[in-house]
């Protein structure tokens, strides 16, 4: 990859070319104010704070101009506080900011914006409060929609678009009366959204927020249980349970993608009711067992049937080499060839 | 051999057309000259959409009714709209070796008595007259050129609108139409768009780009398939001069756009016309039809090599879409909504490939440059704004109606010459140019020249060509209030500063209007417009606040005056206005009392009355009831407060 040289606030760095001065500013440790670019996803230029000044050439948004040999850049000055300060405080102005309550307090892009600002209550407070009293969306069993919050960045319809590609939600309406919506308007429920929760993710405000999950004192990465596929995944734990998940954007597997069941479906681990150790039927009742006699048992009756009565069923939870284990036991071993997967039904 | 296909310009190589362009036009000339030298009267009747609102189709109706009982032999042709709104319905009439005559105001009375006295007899009614036009002149009718309204303009782009039947192709062909379009086949891009550089053209629908930079810039652009877009969604309220041209001239469009797309390569033409443009768009694609049938355009044009088709895409009604990139959005099937620049369209517009998107006042301009020269064409117009340009002139003056003048001209021969003065002569205060994306220009700046540079300097732009004209009895505030209201409405909602930052800025101008405003609410508006103007991601959001900052600019005392006093000296927002009753005028004649929806009128029959300001709510309808002889109810600027007891 070609590297470009440019210079920003005075230090030089260089860059991919095709990189934007946005994403050659964060991977270079400098912090220029966004709210509406998100690594993963086509930058929009809609929110207009991450402004800088380029040399000869005036201020312009950095999530969407290209870096260039050369260029002199600055991402401080009175012009461009003077210009990105009036949105922040607009969005606060019509922002439900009791941030005590939200789920993303001290993990808010916009409260870092607004720190990074200088924002005031006082300036804040001469602008007129807009409707903060929109209702919200708890339609969803897994997440919440809250336009009170929702700063229209566009990136949960942009995750939906980009990356799941099923297009849930989109911008309706013009103006100031614009919302995130699905299709008719109707609770995202009622929608064809599959729940995955990556927009709930990439959300950089409180807007959209889990209902389920807790913030995780530390986290452990492992696998995901529920299929084949195997995605990676980093189980936020608290104390011993598990709180939440995430998906892990290290793995080759997913790159942190993760589906409904996955992200959300993690209440088995710790359910009351789970079956932690093989039960036998004893007397017509299950009684909890060791491996070993639930084993012994299990061989025990394969043998007394033989091969004419048994047949195997298998597992999409079960990797791809358990299945090739279970069809070779299940031929060579008990000389059957009946033998299924619930993922061809 | 054609004669004009020889002339190709500098750089251009010379190709030999197919189809003899000469012999298409000699059978135009013959029809237009024999309406011209016809042994019948002729009577142009102007049917543009505002003739049709002012009453023209039952003009037209009873001047047929009264030739047909006449029994006489007689031409009646619709034609464009002429410019002079404020005398429609129009009606010309030749009659054999006469002067045109042109007459306003016709309803079909009127009509009855120009078939009686006119086109029976011989007496030309002049108190219906407004002039008369061609050579030749007529006792006691002026000649229209020497009047207010015409003497300062230069109908250049309009010159055939109201004067040839625009769904008549052979009155387009002679009078010199296509012959642009048949030298430009002749012709190499370097060489076009060469001529356009010298012709100075700037691109009429707002901003004022050059128009041979964006071609030329849209033509070195790597690609195979390119595009033309036609704008005519035409949007700012009080904007009328594409309708009317495309009513009144279409082909003038079509020549255009062929030149054009030739020009930068594009096979491909797009008209977006807003829907509401119904008999345009009739216009329109009966134009493409018969350029069609003529050879003009499709497949291999007048054998040139050259092919080029034109689609019509309607709009659907969203003013943003007058915005390039929202409108290729549109086109695409997209929501309207402006991308982010760059990549500019000239490289990566509509589908993604290298798009030239132009005005109708720009592509028509187009095609008279080619059809006469660029030196022609830039004999008017200032320094920087070469040519004429067409405005809609509305608003508080006499004569209202679109007109077209060379750049360079005054806002005060505008408004005191073609214009005829303020409505009523009253005080002039402002001229809005630009629509709700200009800025309001004071009185004291009326000698401003109006081309791009000097509106801009000034705090205005010359947009697409609105221009309207205010006086004593606006209120600024109120004013950009309006404007404001509009473009909040059709701000896309797409960035912050304009989706926010419009809406933030109406709610302080209906606080200030409405009597709450507050002492730092103007320096917050200028902080607020400056953000806006600055941040936004398209023209929309950021011109958005030019109505505002420009009256805080030039009417800072009246926004003071609102907010300090609670004044409206205007007498516009009811807020802020009183009225009272004159004890000494009032006869307790009662007309008052019986009018006021909230009985807020108190007093005996005989005896003066007077208002209870608290229930009073504004309406003015005790005012409009006092008779003129007591002129008892005065309307006053500012607040009584009186408790309710």
């Amino acid at each position: 990859m070609e590297k470009i040289k440019l210079t920003i606030d005075g230090m030089a760095i260089t860059a991919d070319r095709g990189k934007t001065i946005l994403e050659a500013a964060l991977d270079n440790g400098i912090y220029i104010p966004h709210l509406c670019h998100h690594q993963d996803l086509a930058p929009a230029a809609v929110c207009r704070v991450c402004l800088v000044e380029v040399e000869g050439r005036g201020h312009t948004i950095s999530c969407r101009t290209p870096v260039e040999e050369g260029l002199t850049i600055s991402t401080e000055s009175d012009h461009l506080n003077k210009i990105r300060r009036i949105p922040v405080e607009l969005i606060f102005a019509n922002h439900d900011t009791d941030c005590i309550a939200c789920t993303r307090n001290n993990n808010c892009q916009l409260q870092r914006v607004a720190s990074y600002l200088g924002l005031e209550r006082d300036s804040m407070d001469r602008m007129r409060m807009g409707n903060i009293e929109k209702p919200i969306d708890t339609s969803n069993p897994f997440f919440d929609r809250n336009p009170n919050r929702c700063i229209y960045c566009g990136i949960c319809i942009r995750t939906c678009d980009e990356i799941q590609n099923i297009n849930a939600i989109d911008f309706a309406s013009r103006g100031y009366k614009m919302t995130v919506s699905t299709f008719g308007d109707n609770p995202i429920a009622d929608s064809r959204c599959e729940s995955c929760g990556e927009c709930v993710v990439r959300c950089p405000v409180g807007a959209l927020s889990p209902k389920t999950t807790m913030e995780p004192s530390r986290s452990v990465k492992s696998v995901c249980t529920y299929c084949g596929v195997g995605c990676g995944v980093e189980l936020g734990v608290r104390g011993n349970s598990v709180v939440s998940v995430e998906g892990d954007r290290d793995n080759a597997v997913n790159h942190g993608s993760l589906c409904v069941k996955g992200r959300y479906g993690f209440e088995f681990i710790n359910h009351r009711e789970r079956i932690r150790k093989p039960l036998i039927k004893k007397n017509g009742k299950f009684e909890e067992s060791t491996w070993d006699e639930a084993l012994d048992l299990v061989a025990k009756k394969f043998r007394e049937y033989g091969k004419e009565k048994v047949a195997v069923f298998s597992s999409a939870k079960c990797s791809n080499e358990d299945n090739y284990v279970i069809q070779k036991f299940t031929r060579a071993v008990l000389g059957t060839n009946s033998i299924d997967h619930c993922a061809r039904l | 051999m054609n004669s004009s296909a020889g002339k190709a310009g500098k750089g251009g190589k010379v190709v030999k057309l197919k189809i003899n362009f000469d012999e298409i036009t000699i059978k135009a000339n013959q029809d237009w000259k024999e309406l011209q030298s016809a042994k019948k009267p002729v009577i142009l009747v102007g049917t543009a959409t505002c003739g049709r609102s002012a009453g023209s189709l039952e003009t037209l109706e009873a001047l047929r009714h009264e030739i047909k009982l006449a029994g006489i032999d007689c031409e009646v042709i619709e034609v464009g709209c002429i410019g002079l709104c404020y005398a429609e319905p129009i009606v010309c009439i030749t009659k054999p070796s006469q002067p045109v005559v042109c007459y306003g105001d016709i309803n079909p009375a009127k009509a009855k008595d120009l078939v009686d006295n006119y086109i029976i007899g011989d007496d030309p009614v002049a108190a219906y007259a407004l002039g008369t036009l061609g050579d030749g002149s007529i006792n006691g009718i002026p000649r229209l050129v020497d009047t207010d309204v015409f003497k300062p303009q230069v109908r250049r782009v309009l010159k055939r609108c109201g004067s040839i039947d625009p769904t008549n192709l052979n009155h387009y062909i002679a009078t010199d139409g296509y012959k642009g379009m048949n030298k430009a086949l002749g012709m190499d891009s370097k060489g076009m768009i060469e001529e356009i550089k010298k012709s100075g053209l700037r691109g009429r629908g707002g901003a004022g780009f050059p128009t041979w930079k964006k071609w030329q810039f849209c033509n070195d652009a790597p690609g195979e398939q390119k595009y033309l877009i036609c704008n005519a969604d035409e949007g700012d309220p009080g904007a009328f001069m594409n309708r009317s041209l495309l009513e009144g001239d279409p082909h003038a469009l079509v020549e255009g756009m062929i030149i054009a797309g030739k020009a930068i390569g594009a096979t491909k033409g797009y008209i977006y016309c807003r829907a509401e443009y119904p008999l345009a768009l009739e216009r329109l694609d009966m134009a493409i039809e018969q350029a069609h049938s003529h050879g003009f355009m499709g497949k291999d044009i007048m054998g040139s090599g050259f092919s080029f088709d034109l689609k019509i895409k309607e709009g659907a009604g969203a003013f943003v879409c007058g915005e390039e990139t929202a409108l290729i959005a549109s086109i695409e099937g997209e929501r309207g909504m402006p991308r982010p620049r760059p990549p500019f369209p000239a490289i990566s517009g509509l589908w993604g490939k290298p798009t030239i998107i132009n005005n109708v006042d720009t592509l028509a301009s187009v095609s008279l440059i080619f059809q006469n020269s660029a030196e022609w064409f830039a004999e008017y117009g200032s320094k920087d704004s070469k040519g004429t340009k067409n405005f809609a002139l509305v608003g508080k003056v006499k004569r209202t109606g679109l007109v077209e003048v060379p750049l360079g001209i005054t806002i005060r021969e505008m408004i005191y010459g073609i214009g005829g003065g303020i409505l009523n002569d009253k005080e002039f205060k402002a001229v809005q140019t630009g629509g709700p994306s200009g800025g309001c220009i004071p009185a004291s700046l009326i000698d401003t020249p109006v081309d791009y540079d000097s509106l801009a300097q000034v705090g205005s732009i010359m947009g697409s060509g609105g221009m309207v004209v205010m006086d004593e009895d606006n209120c600024m505030v109120d004013v950009a209030r309006y404007f404001l209201d509009f473009t909040q409405k059709e701000s896309c909602g797409k960035c912050v500063p304009c989706r926010l930052g419009t809406k933030q800025m109406l709610d302080i101008l209906d606080d200030i209007t409405q009597g709450r405003g507050k002492p730092e609410d103007i320096d917050l508006l200028e902080e607020i417009g400056f953000s806006v103007k600055r941040g936004s991601l398209c023209g929309l959001g950021q011109t958005a606040p030019n109505p505002v900052l420009s009256t805080i600019r030039y009417f800072r005392n009246e926004y003071e005056s609102h907010i300090v006093h609670k004044k409206c000296e205007s007498k516009v927002c009811r807020d802020l206005i009183s009225y009272s009753i004159d004890q000494e005028k009032c006869t307790g004649c009662r007309l008052c009392y019986s009018a006021c929806p909230t009985n807020a009128i108190t007093g005996d029959k005989k005896k003066p009355h007077s208002i209870i300001q608290y229930e009073c709510i504004r309406c003015g309808m005790c005012l409009e009831k006092c008779p003129p002889k007591f002129n008892a109810v005065q309307c006053i600027p500012g607040q009584i407060i009186t408790e309710r007891s």
